[in-house]
């Protein structure tokens, strides 16, 4: 964004970017080239750390694959060498310790939800579409928002440096309830490992709360005129209802890790009870250098302020997948959004009702029945809203012209294995089924359904349809076709099985459930789930070389390849520096499709008629 | 149901390619309300839930504990009292800087706005010998409960006030050299508000920590 002002007669003078009245001339300079280093590092332009966060993320996401990848094989074939780790494990023969697959998929839950999905949903697209969707030049401070991104630099280097810590990463499961996570000598993993995940978290922290302090007032201060709140793509309504949770719910997690880094380095005693004993060792020897811990503290409030967040962040991760679902639905079924007030409506009605569901986590923990009774009944109600938006989509869908293109093909993916992961979701909540399936593969099943057959085929869908703006190139049609049925195939392969497993009371975190006979019987369809999995990971191959191929060797095409209504497409392919050409005026909503007032089937929203 | 999509047009320079030299406007939709200020209200936002955390984890812990020692065996509440009222007098003489600022009064806002710094310094001076009596006395964290959610609360809202004096310093530094314009008043207003912040998570802190 230009900080120069020109002194326009009616302008105050010396304002700053973002302290403009309506009707504010400012000039545009974008003819200077920068230097790489001022364009792609040290860059303002919300595009550029739109990509930012797009390739780091998507580098955490086959890190965090690999892992997954591991830990499938321990699950298959327990024990045996595992390639490519038996190096670390010369004293077994190469097969993995325990402590180690405790260690993988607790990093493979923090990194695919810390550092993959939620940088991608909000960060990369959240940056990337905001000001281009509401007809803005930047965002409201672009600076705030490069430090957005530069306080993700130190959470990668503590999420990244914990692998290599002695006792390895942070082993208490994603969810670190203490005092696993708290007491050395409870695990390996509480070493330094621990301190590692606490840090990177609290950073990734600083880093959301940034983005969405900016996201919100850029999305209220900055719409181009006309474009009311009522008239918002629901991608941008979508991102704004995710950015206040994050503003609401993700301090309480801050102050909760802080204090358990708290009673790691400073031996304080939140969450140390008194008298624990730990494998034998009494509380003196819990102490990290010579003094000992304090005690008097709850391991149970640990989970309410974790879930007082990561309940809602479950929101976080989806909310911009169905806003991005829909929009990319109503473009290529041709047909406006069915119902786009009740959208709205719904989708805050699950934010809001996200923030009292949190103890549905905690039904095995030990709660008070009637409080159990009040989350179970909050926790059901969210299938309300959540039903509103399917038939919403399946009314959308209902009789357009469906151009069944690859973004389209995801996101049809995302509406169908939603449903799945969300009814599951609806029967989990009744707390005498929980306490049945609590920790078994069920619900394993049920979140990967919602987070990677939902929210990731949304992120993919996003990246199909959003790849021409970001680079003024089309990804390759046959390719994406062809990444989209082997995904979609294995990926149900993959976590539909998980349901079986689930239902014989499998359980999950445990590197060889087959020492317990009962579960010997398992072992075939944990095989199968593993290949399925390899087959699905193997597959994002075609990914991979389609979106580097056609970065530089696509097909080459103008400002509205899809030719879709909303602002954004009415910006240079990809938008140069402060986005648009003009000050865009906007007449109407952002999905006039098949309208009979014009000749062409949409109206893009800036037309006057 | 036609699925097979239309054609999608080639790139046409004359449509598509960036139009050079267009003023942008910078159109403001939202309600009539400075973007700084609407941006701070969000960050207080987070800054309650952050408070709400720490304060909410030293109710639970405190209600659920057997025995909890009374605040005034273990604290300096006259000292603390005092300061409390320091922190407070500073909220009036950042008001009075405000409305200098508002003016354009520059001479008036340095006046005030070194007042508030001064007071703020004098607050953190005084906590910071409060903790270095309890320090001495081995009063630790690691000692009980007590003492854990004691430095967690009143330690991060030491840091806070710290964060907000040198803030206001920042802009007294730029008031003395450049002079802060009538029209640029909303720098002093922002951290202004953030200040009276600080000081009201205080007289909360101050109430459940010291006195009850």
């Amino acid at each position: 964004m230009s900080t120069h002002t020109t002194h326009a007669p009616h302008a105050t003078p010396h304002l700053q970017p973002g302290e403009g009245e309506p009707g504010t001339v400012r000039e545009h300079h974008d003819h200077h080239e920068l230097g790489f280093l001022r364009k792609w590092i040290f860059s303002v332009d919300h595009k550029v750390i739109g990509l930012q966060f797009l390739f780091s993320g998507l580098v955490f996401l086959a890190l965090g694959g690999l892992m997954a990848m591991a830990i499938r094989y321990q699950l298959a074939w327990p024990w045996r060498p595992m390639p490519g780790l038996a190096w670390m494990f010369p004293a077994t023969g190469g097969a993995i310790s325990p402590e180690f697959y405790t260690m993988l998929f607790t990093m493979h839950g923090t990194i695919m939800i810390f550092f993959v999905m939620i940088p991608l949903l909000t960060g990369a697209f959240g940056n990337f579409l905001i000001p281009l969707m509401i007809g803005a030049p930047d965002m409201a401070f672009p600076k705030l928002n490069m430090f957005g991104y530069w306080t993700m630099i130190p959470a990668f280097f503590f999420i990244l440096l914990g692998f290599f810590v002695e006792g390895g990463h942070a082993a208490g499961g994603w969810t670190s309830y203490p005092p696993l996570s708290t007491i050395e000598a409870a695990a390996p993993g509480s070493l330094t490992g621990q301190t590692c995940w606490l840090m990177g978290l609290t950073w990734v922290g600083v880093s959301s709360m940034m983005g969405a302090v900016n996201y919100v007032t850029t999305i209220v201060k900055m719409r181009a005129p006309g474009l009311t709140m009522m008239r918002l793509p629901l991608s941008i309504w979508g991102l704004m209802i995710t950015s206040l949770l994050q503003l609401f719910a993700l301090p309480v997690l801050t102050a909760a890790s802080i204090m358990q880094l708290l009673d790691r380095t400073m031996n304080t005693g939140f969450f140390t009870p008194t008298n624990l004993l730990v494998n034998n060792i009494t509380p003196d020897s819990f102490a990290y250098g010579s003094q000992a811990a304090a005690a008097g503290g709850q391991p149970l409030l640990w989970q309410h302020l974790f879930w007082f967040y990561s309940h809602p962040a479950v929101y976080i991760l989806v909310l911009p997948a169905m806003g991005f679902t829909s929009d990319i639905l109503a473009v290529h079924a041709r047909k406006p959004v069915f119902g786009y007030k009740p959208m709205v409506y719904s989708m805050s009605a699950i934010a809001g009702l996200g923030f009292i569901v949190w103890g549905h986590h905690m039904f095995t923990s030990g709660m008070n029945p009637a409080l159990g009774m009040t989350f179970m009944v909050s926790t059901v109600m969210i299938a309300l809203p959540s039903a509103i938006k399917v038939f919403n989509w399946l009314g959308t869908l209902w009789g357009g012209r469906i151009h069944l293109r690859t973004p389209m093909l995801f996101a049809c993916a995302f509406v169908s294995m939603f449903i799945i992961g969300g009814l599951s979701g609806i029967w989990m909540a009744a707390t005498p089924v929980d306490i049945y399936i609590h920790d078994t593969y069920i619900v394993v099943a049920h979140f990967h359904y919602v987070v990677f057959a939902g929210s990731l085929f949304a992120i993919f869908a996003a990246i199909y349809h959003w790849f021409p703006k970001m680079f003024g190139r089309l990804m390759n049609e046959t390719m994406g076709k062809i990444h989209f049925v082997g995904s979609f195939i294995f990926t149900n392969m993959t976590f539909y099985m998980m349901h079986q497993l689930g239902v014989a009371g499998l359980m999950r975190r445990t590197a060889d459930p087959y020492a317990y006979d009962v579960y010997q019987h398992l072992q075939p369809i944990n095989e199968f789930i593993t290949i399925s999995a390899f087959c699905m990971f193997a597959w994002q191959i075609f990914f991979v070389v389609n979106f580097f191929h056609s970065m530089f060797w696509g097909k080459r095409v103008g400002r509205n390849p899809w030719n879709a209504a909303s602002l954004e497409w009415d910006a240079p392919s990809p938008p140069g520096h402060g986005n648009f050409d003009k000050q865009l005026e906007v007449y109407r909503g952002a999905y006039e499709f098949s309208s009979p007032e014009v000749a062409e089937d949409f109206i893009p929203q800036t037309r006057k008629i | 149901m036609n699925i097979s999509p239309a054609a999608i047009p080639a790139y046409d320079p004359k449509v598509d390619a960036p139009k050079p030299h267009h003023p942008i406007y910078d159109y403001d939709s939202g309600p009539p309300v400075n973007r700084g200020k609407f941006a701070i209200w969000l960050f207080l936002a987070t800054e309650i839930m952050f408070f709400t955390g720490l304060i909410g984890t030293y109710i639970v812990l405190r209600m659920g504990a057997a025995t909890w020692p009374d605040p005034a065996d273990r604290l300096a509440v006259d000292i603390t009292a005092l300061n409390t009222f320091f922190l407070i007098v500073s909220s009036a003489t950042m008001v009075k800087g405000v409305e200098r600022a508002m003016v354009g009064d520059n001479g008036g806002l340095i006046k005030w706005l070194a007042l508030t710094v001064l007071i703020g310094s004098i607050f953190v001076g005084i906590q910071a010998y409060e903790y270095a009596v309890l320090i001495k006395d081995g009063n630790l964290p690691n000692v009980d409960i007590f003492w854990s959610t004691f430095y967690a609360m009143t330690g991060f809202h030491g840091i806070h006030v710290a964060v907000g004096v040198i803030w206001n310093l920042c802009i007294l530094i730029a008031a003395i050299f450049r002079k802060i314009p009538q029209e640029k008043y909303m720098k002093v207003e922002l951290a202004g508000l953030y200040w009276h912040f600080v000081d009201l998570v205080w007289v909360l802190l101050f109430t459940i920590v010291y006195l009850m």
